[in-house]
């Protein structure tokens, strides 16, 4: 395995050095003008002929029998098509439950498009309205009159398993979603042989995805063709279209999903939202394109939260520095529904499976449960589980440090798995390839300039000025196989692929299952494909995002979309072009293996000289097959598909610091900079991984600093806008300076793994061990507490 | 009660338009749904995000915080009107060139507010360039590469 630190333009990797190569370059993504002249197309920038608005009655309480719903005023109102019920849609589309058979026991109740008889959660729809304009279907749920009878509200994860608490789903026995534990090694041991222990509770802030733009659709079912067109702005349209068809009772080539421009995504628009659901039934239902778009305050009451975890974490150390032993208990609410059909289970098992994992400590015990509250739903959003088991993880490496009066980055040193260590395995039994930790620390130290930032500490602190450093080791999860959700039964695919084809001017077009949301997928695509294949990057068109269109794939999500999706361009290139060389010989009566194409032509492999533009060949191929010799027939059209087999997961690793200074009057956070070292393996476009580094490091300072959920005692989210919940803006981030180690993975040529986790795994628990740094002179209490606030702040210190 | 319905002629990037709208539509909405100028987005619909910019007789407001009737006789200008003149060409380019939009749908906005700072001419600071922009969220960048994009902005601007 060879291993290289790299700077902002990584040299070429010799193995996919073809003339012309695009890998390793910082190529501007293809799709953009359009994004800066407003000439995007949106979901929520579509209409349709015939089309009509829906907007919903949603649930006031958190927990309530609807007793009765009176719509016929409302069906009077000016430009009102229809208003439709949980019960009469229940007609048209079944209810589905979220579970997978790989996370064992996990349980959950049947979730319908609109609620049936019971609102679970404040905010889930109770009815439809369909309108000419959305305006007026607002206007007519406003005559919709629903009368509820309230039921008891779980709303406290911690009593929600109680016997005196309600269980919300009667059926089921107990509020109990989902638990497992898990035990390596010999954890009594390693306390008992610890120095010290230190023993404190993680909590960390319910928090969402506040996309841009909110989540769109627009549903035509087109009853002519018995064929349902779904305009939606997902992850991962296969999955969607396998939904969509499985619950209406459609065959799924009855199904096309089309995504155009999404604003945003972040792991928000990879689930099955119950409104959207109701939007394709309603769509087939009143035989009309039916487009629903949340606003905001739908948003942070529907799309799915994060995060909402309590972890009581223990960790053994030697005075020498040495891990001895781990502990977790982990708990964690997430609304009356598993989310269908991804389950809410997965990021509790993340939090189990990722604590620990940068570590050779294998003395390990974890529990998480995962129970049931009359809150929004919670689901997989950006990083999954990475943040959470980070910062437990991190937050006891540094509190151990202290406590044994040891340097933050040598008890890493002496901790962290060795880098000639791989394959090697996480106290989970987590499996690592080959990851870099060492390499990347070393390299995080030269950058920050570590030592010269401790004397200016040390300076600024006689001045009566509170700086921090802090710290976050981390492994992540990439290019997932199947192991991820199809051994669990869902129809969701762990493969892609990629079509290219030789248009008739000597151009490459590229299918691909993958999707763009602005994390240049396209671009890698582009990149992958011209390389492979020997064109110019402007001779390739790259299509995604329509199911009737491209290869079956999963989508983005999980970082899968260079490491996969581009594996399967590399290779759907070099097969084509086999194809366009054979063609090329029999042309010139030569030996397909003496030729090659770079930057558009054939050309003699030896001499580089060219033979045969591509766009000749392209005309006799189509127009005059004539002229080939019998018997040969061009096949200009390639597809690959690829799926990681050897590892379940490529992880990769990296290490962030975050350096701020805390006013210790006011309790404000001043972030000054932060850095982030990450191993993506095979930098395919160096712009884009520092860039994906950049915006996931600053999503998850904000769960660190500023985003909440609050919600009080009966289930009632107090803060649903953007003026109350807090999110990241330009003043109060830093500058975040990237730099990488290259360690290819060995299961693909390309050697691509993912990078769009890594920031927001690292970063808060850099923020937090940064935070405790400044503070620890003060003799202030540790903050585990996320958000951190100013209150929160101010009280560690004893101010207030 | 005064009318619900009221004709208004607005200038929408050099075009006069004349159209009969609802007192309540936001200009955002009348330029989105009555013109199909979809380059304006919405994102949180009361002021805080900056998806919706657009320039009102040359100043950027919140196309979510006004009412469309407010700009009777007035002069509005959208991103496919700046676009289309080219007067932010040089910054669109350094936006592309330095990946300084993902998903893009804060960009229309985060360009015009952009452009409002560097039309003085001045080279900003860094900081007075977060401050500047602190009123546009953005999700997916991190805002670094769209601060780098307006520094090299206004510096490219102040040379020449």
């Amino acid at each position: 395995m060879t291993m290289k630190i790299t700077d902002d333009s990584p040299p070429i990797l010799s193995a996919l050095d073809r003339p012309n190569s695009y890998i390793g370059r910082s190529v501007p993504r293809p799709n953009l003008a359009r994004l800066t002249q407003g000439r995007a197309q949106y979901v929520s920038d579509m209409t349709l002929p015939r089309m009509a608005h829906a907007a919903f009655v949603r649930s006031p309480h958190a927990h309530a029998r609807i007793t009765r719903i009176d719509a016929a005023a409302a069906k009077k109102a000016p430009g009102v098509i229809a208003v439709v019920t949980g019960t009469e849609l229940a007609k048209v589309i079944t209810p589905w439950v979220g579970v997978l058979t790989h996370l064992k026991g996990i349980k959950s109740a049947p979730q319908h498009a609109i609620a049936v008889e019971r609102a679970c959660w404040q905010g889930e729809a109770v009815c439809a309205v369909m309108a000419k304009s959305r305006a007026e279907a607002e206007d007519a749920c406003e005559l919709v009159e629903v009368s509820y009878q309230e039921l008891p509200a779980v709303t406290d994860a911690e009593t929600a398993l109680d016997p005196g608490t309600h269980v919300i789903h009667p059926e089921l026995g107990d509020n109990l979603t989902f638990e497992r534990v898990h035990v390596a090694g010999d954890p009594d041991k390693g306390f008992k042989d610890a120095d010290a222990v230190v023993e404190t509770t993680f909590v960390f802030g319910r928090h969402t995805g506040v996309t841009n733009e909110p989540r769109a659709i627009l549903a035509d079912w087109n009853p002519g063709e018995e064929r349902l067109t779904v305009y939606q702005g997902t992850q991962a349209p296969h999955m969607m279209q396998n939904l969509f068809a499985k619950h209406l009772g459609l065959e799924e080539h009855q199904v096309r999903v089309v995504t155009k421009d999404v604003g945003g995504s972040f792991g928000i628009k990879v689930h099955t939202y119950a409104d959207e659901m109701a939007a394709v039934a309603l769509s087939k239902l009143l035989k009309r394109p039916i487009k629903f778009v949340a606003d905001r305050i739908e948003s942070f009451v529907t799309d799915i939260h994060a995060r909402d975890h309590r972890v009581r974490a223990k960790i053994g150390v030697k005075n020498d520095g040495t891990i001895t032993a781990w502990e977790i208990d982990d708990l964690t609410g997430i609304g009356p529904y598993s989310v269908y059909p991804r389950t809410s289970g997965i990021e509790a098992n993340q939090i189990v499976n990722l604590t620990g994992g940068p570590y050779t400590c294998p003395n390990y015990r974890a529990r998480a449960r995962v129970v049931f509250q009359n809150k929004n739903v919670m689901c997989q959003y950006r990083a999954v589980g990475h943040p959470i088991a980070t910062a437990v993880t991190e937050g006891l490496v540094e509190l151990a440090a202290a406590k044994i009066g040891m340097d933050p980055l040598e008890i890493r040193r002496r901790n962290l798995i060795p880098d000639d260590a791989h394959p090697s395995s996480g106290p989970s039994g987590i499996k690592f390839e080959a990851l870099s930790h060492h390499e990347a620390l070393a390299h995080l130290d030269a950058m920050m300039n570590y030592a010269g930032l401790r004397a200016e500490q040390k300076r600024l602190r006689a001045q009566g000025v509170y700086r921090g450093i802090g710290f976050a080791s981390f492994v992540e999860v990439t290019n997932p196989s199947a192991a991820f959700y199809g051994v669990g039964g869902a129809k969701i695919t762990a493969q892609d692929g990629v079509t290219i084809k030789l248009d008739a001017q000597g151009a490459i077009i590229c299918q691909t299952g993958v999707t763009e949301q602005g994390q240049g997928a396209e671009a890698v695509i582009a990149q992958v494909a011209a390389s492979a294949f020997g064109v110019p990057i402007e001779r390739v068109r790259v299509i995604t995002g329509d199911t009737d269109n491209t290869p079956y794939g999963g989508g983005t999500w999980a970082s899968r979309a260079a490491g996969i999706g581009g594996e399967a361009a590399w290779q759907a290139g070099k097969a084509l072009r086999a194809n366009v060389l054979a063609c090329a010989a029999s042309i010139l009566q030569a030996t397909p293996s003496d030729l090659d194409i770079r930057n558009g032509s054939v050309v003699d492999r030896a001499s580089g000289n060219e033979r045969l533009s591509l766009a000749e060949l392209a005309r006799i191929a189509y127009f005059r097959p004539d002229t080939l010799p019998p018997g040969f027939q061009a096949e200009l059209m390639a597809t690959r598909h690829y799926v990681p087999r050897a590892w379940p997961f490529a992880f990769t690793n990296g290490i962030q610091a975050s350096y701020l200074e805390v006013d210790v009057e006011s309790g404000f956070v001043t972030l000054i900079k932060h850095w982030c070292v990450e191993d993506c393996g095979t930098v395919i476009n160096p712009q884009l991984v520092d860039e994906q580094i950049r915006g996931g490091v600053v999503q998850g300072i904000g769960g660190a600093l500023f985003e909440h959920c609050l919600y009080d005692e009966r289930g009632q989210l107090l803060n649903g806008n953007m003026a109350d919940y807090l999110v990241p803006m330009a003043a109060e981030m830093p500058d975040i300076e990237v730099g990488h180690v290259v360690t290819p993975t060995a299961d693909s040529e390309l050697g691509a793994k993912g990078a769009g986790e890594a920031g927001t795994a690292g970063a808060p628990g850099a923020v937090m061990n940064a935070i405790n740094d400044a503070l620890r002179p003060l003799g202030a209490k540790p903050l585990t507490d996320m958000p951190f606030t100013p209150g929160r702040i101010l009280q560690a210190l004893g101010r207030v | 009660m005064s009318e619900r319905f009221h004709e208004i002629t607005i200038t929408v990037n050099g075009e006069e338009v004349r159209e009969r709208v609802d007192a309540r539509k936001t200009l955002v909405d009348f330029l989105r749904e009555d013109l199909a100028l979809t380059g304006s987005h919405v994102g949180c619909e009361h002021g805080v995000c900056g998806a919706c910019t657009v320039r009102v007789d040359g100043v950027v407001v919140r196309g979510c915080l006004m009412l469309a009737v407010q700009c009777d006789g007035g002069r509005v200008e959208t991103i496919e009107g700046v676009a289309d003149s080219n007067e932010i060409a040089d910054l669109q380019q350094a936006f592309i060139e330095r990946n300084a939009l993902q998903c893009g749908y804060c960009t229309p906005g985060m360009l015009l507010t952009a452009q409002e700072l560097l039309r003085s001419g001045a080279v900003p600071s860094r900081e007075t360039i977060r401050v500047h922009l602190s009123g546009n969220y953005c999700r997916c960048t991190g805002y670094q590469a769209i601060v780098d994009a307006v520094e090299a902005v206004a510096k490219a601007r102040a040379s020449q």
